[in-house]
């Protein structure tokens, strides 16, 4: 006979795996220890929430993550949206390397495009900092943007652009009122993907900040020799932030824009 | 109207990306120091010089990335599948499970794995006192941590697409082969896998380029004895300065990547890449 319980009993273990080094992480936040040697658990304490800013340096690379985040995102997200648009709305020469092209720069190694960027940095004569950071970060989230919102535009109808047209619809009204709310699902989840791979980079980061920090790159300094429970800490209250936020903004979404699709697929016959 | 749509963020990829591409080739054919100044002797006898050098690392980081892309293709298959096709209700906060190391900082989880797997952590420090594991047993600055990273690091950006295409799949196809006398496994390898080729195709591309240039998870959990090719491109830019070896390593780690991708789309044939 077969087995159904196998399945499910393997996904669990997956998934508690998953969470394994996220729970790991929330609970070292809470260790008792004296000095920096924080692997080995000693007892529970609330200490390290309070002392969150005693390192050093925390606020400004906090400041830093958000400020690069925000600017990349908001640049990457309307050049990204634009070349989806031209590739999913219009038929034109050199199409299929465009595609290509975009590809290229996620079929490229972090490490490279780090490497890479600061080659052009040293060869030019610029320093690195604030700046170049927020560039390579814009480079790098337009690829990812662009895939995003074509597999919202992909299935795009033009007729419906049409139509308005030629009920007497000025181009800019057509995309304001027709096209651009059809798309937004995707350039918002565009967004948002833009703004996580932005907070999170380190690699690039790395290459290009000069002596300005982001929060990946404290964090790695400060856990140069044991890492500080505060690392814990920030980790734990970023993670929270972001699970409360998604679940916020989740249901809103399905709720606006999924519906319709819902009832149109075919019932589900095994399970 | 199109080309004037694809202007600016072209325009950027050109500057940020094509033209520092072309800046590394020509460093990695320079000679001279940074104190002094390169100058463009075409030493194309550099990119001997560090395959030789670098051999062990190169040859690490290629079988770093193809066994943790295997090894994640093997546990995200069944989790992707089980979740798409025996999800029901429950499908969308299964997936938000899975994508749940997400909302933690990428080189936060990678120390969390330090805390997991320390000497005298609550896992091996536990174990050692009941006598289980000999005093000396380690895991930090071993292959299996720096694996065990890189598999735990990669696995969702393997089992969300693999998902993707088992989701799209119409159960009934199932039903229809069983009804033609198809037995299990047969329906799986004549219908299931060739519909989630392209899913496989995305997740193996998503896992083994990040796998094979990471060096966060040799760096925090390796140590000496396991750096990867990032280490030493990282190492030789950042603190040696050695712009020539170190753009050469970059340059040969992304041919070697992008020839690699070009092979396999030619072998499993879909149009992935371009579509």
């Amino acid at each position: 006979m077969r087995r159904r319980w196998v399945l499910p009993v393997y996904t669990t273990i997956v998934l508690v795996y998953l969470f394994l080094p996220i729970g790991v992480m929330i609970l070292f936040g809470f260790n008792d220890i004296e000095g920096r040697f924080n692997f080995a658990w000693q007892g529970f304490t609330l200490r390290w929430y309070g002392e969150l800013f005693d390192i050093p340096d925390l606020a400004d690379a906090l400041r830093n993550s958000l400020l690069v985040a925000a600017g990349s995102t908001v640049v990457a997200t309307a050049l990204g949206t634009m070349i989806a648009l031209a590739l999913t709305r219009h038929r034109f020469r050199g199409q299929a390397s465009t595609n290509l092209f975009i590809f290229l720069p996620m079929a490229t190694p972090e490490v490279v495009l780090g490497a890479s960027l600061l080659s052009l940095f040293v060869t030019a004569g610029v320093s690195r900092g604030f700046v170049t950071i927020l560039i390579a970060h814009i480079m790098f989230n337009i690829s990812y943007v662009v895939v995003t919102v074509k597999a919202r535009t992909a299935g795009f109808n033009n007729e419906w652009e049409e139509a308005a047209k030629d009920l007497g619809a000025t181009p800019w009204t057509a995309f304001r009122t027709v096209t651009f709310p059809l798309i937004f699902p995707g350039v918002l989840a565009a967004a948002v993907l833009a703004f996580a791979l932005s907070v999170d980079d380190y690699v690039i980061t790395l290459f290009n900040a000069g002596q300005t920090l982001t929060f990946p790159l404290w964090v790695v300094g400060a856990s140069r020799f044991g890492v500080p429970p505060q690392v814990n800490v920030m980790g734990t209250l970023i993670f929270i932030f972001g699970v409360a936020l998604a679940l916020a903004v989740v249901p809103l979404q399905r709720r606006r824009y999924r519906l319709p699709t819902a009832q149109a697929m075919p019932p589900i016959s095994r399970g | 109207m199109a080309y004037w749509l694809l202007l600016p963020g072209g325009l950027w990829l050109l500057l940020f990306y094509v033209i520092p591409t072309v800046s590394m080739l020509s460093i990695s054919l320079q000679e001279g120091t940074l104190e002094q100044g390169y100058r463009l002797t075409w030493n194309l006898g550099i990119y001997g010089e560090v395959l030789l050098a670098h051999d062990t690392q190169i040859l690490r980081s290629l079988g770093y990335g193809l066994i943790t892309t295997v090894v994640c293709l093997l546990i995200a298959y069944p989790l992707s599948y089980t979740i798409a096709i025996r999800g029901g209700r429950w499908k969308n906060v299964l997936l938000f499970l899975v994508i749940l190391p997400f909302f933690v900082s990428f080189i936060i989880r990678t120390l969390s794995w330090k805390f997991v797997l320390a000497d005298e952590g609550i896992f091996l420090g536990a174990l050692k006192s009941l006598g289980v594991l000999g005093e000396d047993f380690r895991l930090l600055g071993t292959a299996t941590a720096v694996l065990g990273g890189l598999i735990y690091g990669f696995l969702p950006f393997m089992a969300l697409p693999l998902y993707v295409s088992l989701e799209k799949m119409d159960p009934s196809l199932l039903d229809a082969a069983s009804d033609l006398y198809s037995s299990r496994v047969s329906a799986f390898l004549r219908v299931t896998l060739p519909l989630s080729l392209p899913g496989i195709f995305a997740g193996t591309l998503l896992t083994f380029i990040p796998a094979t240039g990471d060096f966060i998870n040799a760096q925090i959990l390796g140590g000496p004895n396991q750096t990867m090719i990032g280490n030493v491109i990282q190492r030789e830019y950042l603190t040696n300065n050695d712009f020539p070896e170190a753009a050469a390593l970059s340059f040969l780690l992304m041919a070697a990547i992008l020839f690699g991708i070009f092979l396999y789309a030619r072998a499993i044939g879909t149009e992935e890449l371009t579509g």
